[in-house]
């Protein structure tokens, strides 16, 4: 298996996307960001399809929409109680955008499968170069504010008293979450994201109680789900996407089960 | 009497077309326990929220003393955004308010803090269980201890015994009278409960719709207990 560079290739690039999701998602959840993790997704499918219309890297138009309409949605949705509306109006507008430039880029289906849904084969050392380069970025900045993010996100009301910059802290997560499903795209595809930003680190808080405990744990449930899924679909030859959907899946359903026993 | 931490002068806070209060004016001085009363709607949070910095007043001002900078607040709420599936421990929540150093972890001076606050507030056994499985009354013991584990000098508490049970309100205001008395801790304590008031305050501010009254907790008369008993 790992004779073949594509699969080098995919090892590394995952086991950087594992570690970027499993820090991501423990805010991703604290935050209660799920929804807006999935749109993310969709508009990274969108940026992709822009990519390809202009002729970029499908890395590049990612990264492009992510990054402006994570910032438009944070703008439009300060409020609470009309956050999901205005999720599902910008996730609509870009689930189109996607269709159109794709169908005006003049590829078929199968790019579109592509993009959507991950593809291991396509990935080449440049690819895994950017993927550390973003998330070795991504970590940098974290690091920096670590401490007022995680007050923000664990305890929104303390941190505003104690006079933290939580609208600017706000932006800066929507930027590195952006930055996070571009990178995590490469792997499992854009609509399946969300599985690696959510899903290991709501599991990993039934386990750990700690900030930084719930982080380990969550990242080792994402590398076992991509580094099994990629074994798994090295062996059986169907998609690697649904074997890291299924694996995350069943922690998950097993952190439910441990927690409801534990009650 | 020792010397004031904050002077509160001429204060008028207004939202459009609604009017919170004018012309309302007390001092809070090092060490001292005032308790905020008045019914609902008399705007007791709205001048928390100003003293927090969180509202502009539309007249008068509130003075920090020395300055702004040398008063640093401890506040707890009455409600937070803590269900039971909250995940922290109660230990890594209080160590949430650490912001001395910005490093990842935790330096060993600031785990000392946190030993200490925990200590000082009897919740060594639970330190670990998860904040979202506490008790109502365990859940205020840990927002104290949050507020106070880097020793603020000021102290809010805002209807923080509201929905504590007889037992629990006692024993979480006498911890508070132990710092005030022990630290030289200022203390805000927005309540209904009058009882509590007039054993813990040394002071009273009655917020009314249209005037104040502020003065010894001793001054509270058989009337002013009346008024915020009937609301």
């Amino acid at each position: 298996m790992f004779s073949l560079e594509f699969m080098r290739n995919a090892f590394v690039a995952s086991t950087f996307i594992a570690i970027i999701s499993g820090i991501i998602g423990v805010f991703v959840s604290a935050r209660n960001m799920s929804f807006l993790t999935h749109t993310l997704s969709e508009i990274g499918f969108s940026g992709a399809a822009f990519g390809v219309f202009m002729s970029w890297p499908p890395l590049n138009g990612m990264l492009l929409f992510t990054m402006v309409s994570s910032v438009i949605v944070g703008q439009l949705s300060v409020k609470q109680a009309r956050r999901e509306a205005s999720i599902s109006a910008i996730s609509s507008l870009f689930l189109g955008l996607g269709i159109l430039f794709l169908s005006l880029s003049n590829k078929n289906a199968s790019y579109a499968t592509n993009i959507l849904f991950g593809s291991i084969i396509g990935i080449n050392h440049t690819n895994v170069i950017q993927v550390i380069e973003l998330s070795a970025l991504v970590l940098i900045i974290i690091a920096f504010v670590y401490r007022d993010l995680k007050f923000d996100s664990f305890d929104a009301i303390g941190a505003q008293v104690k006079g933290l910059w939580t609208n600017a802290l706000s932006i800066i997560f929507l930027v590195l979450l952006a930055l996070s499903v571009s990178v995590a795209a490469q792997i499992v595809g854009s609509l399946l994201i969300f599985v690696l930003l959510t899903l290991p680190a709501a599991s990993a808080k039934y386990f750990v109680h700690t900030v930084s405990g719930m982080m380990v744990v969550a990242i080792l449930m994402a590398l076992v789900g991509v580094w099994g899924g990629l074994c798994l679909g090295y062996i059986t030859n169907w998609p690697v996407s649904f074997f890291i959907a299924s694996i995350e899946c069943l922690f998950y359903f097993a952190a439910l089960s441990y927690n409801r026993l534990r009650q | 009497m020792t010397d004031p931490i904050l002077r509160v002068n001429n204060l008028k806070v207004a939202f459009p077309n609604h009017r919170v209060f004018e012309n309302l004016n007390f001092s809070l001085h090092k060490g001292e326990f005032l308790s905020v009363v008045g019914e609902n709607g008399v705007g007791k949070t709205t001048l928390i929220r100003t003293i927090l910095q969180q509202l502009k007043p539309a007249a008068g001002n509130v003075q920090f003393f020395p300055n702004r900078k040398a008063v640093t607040f401890g506040y707890v709420p009455q409600f937070r955004n803590i269900d039971e599936e909250y995940p922290l421990s109660i230990r890594d929540f209080i160590s949430l308010n650490l912001s001395g150093i910005k490093l990842p972890w935790l330096s060993r001076k600031e785990r000392q803090q946190v030993d200490q606050i925990i200590a000082q507030t009897n919740l060594q056994r639970i330190q670990n269980r998860p904040l979202g499985m506490a008790s109502g009354g365990e859940k205020q013991k840990a927002y104290l201890a949050q507020a106070l584990v880097e020793q603020p000098n000021l102290l809010i508490l805002d209807e923080s015994t509201a929905s504590l049970d007889n037992v629990m309100k006692y024993e979480l205001l006498d911890l508070v009278k132990h710092f005030n008395q022990v630290t030289q801790l200022s203390v805000i304590f927005v309540t209904h409960d009058l009882p509590l008031a007039q054993k813990y305050a040394d002071n009273f501010l009655l917020l009314r719709p249209t005037s104040f009254k502020y003065g010894p907790i001793g001054e509270l008369s058989e009337a002013d207990v009346k008024e915020v008993s009937d609301v």
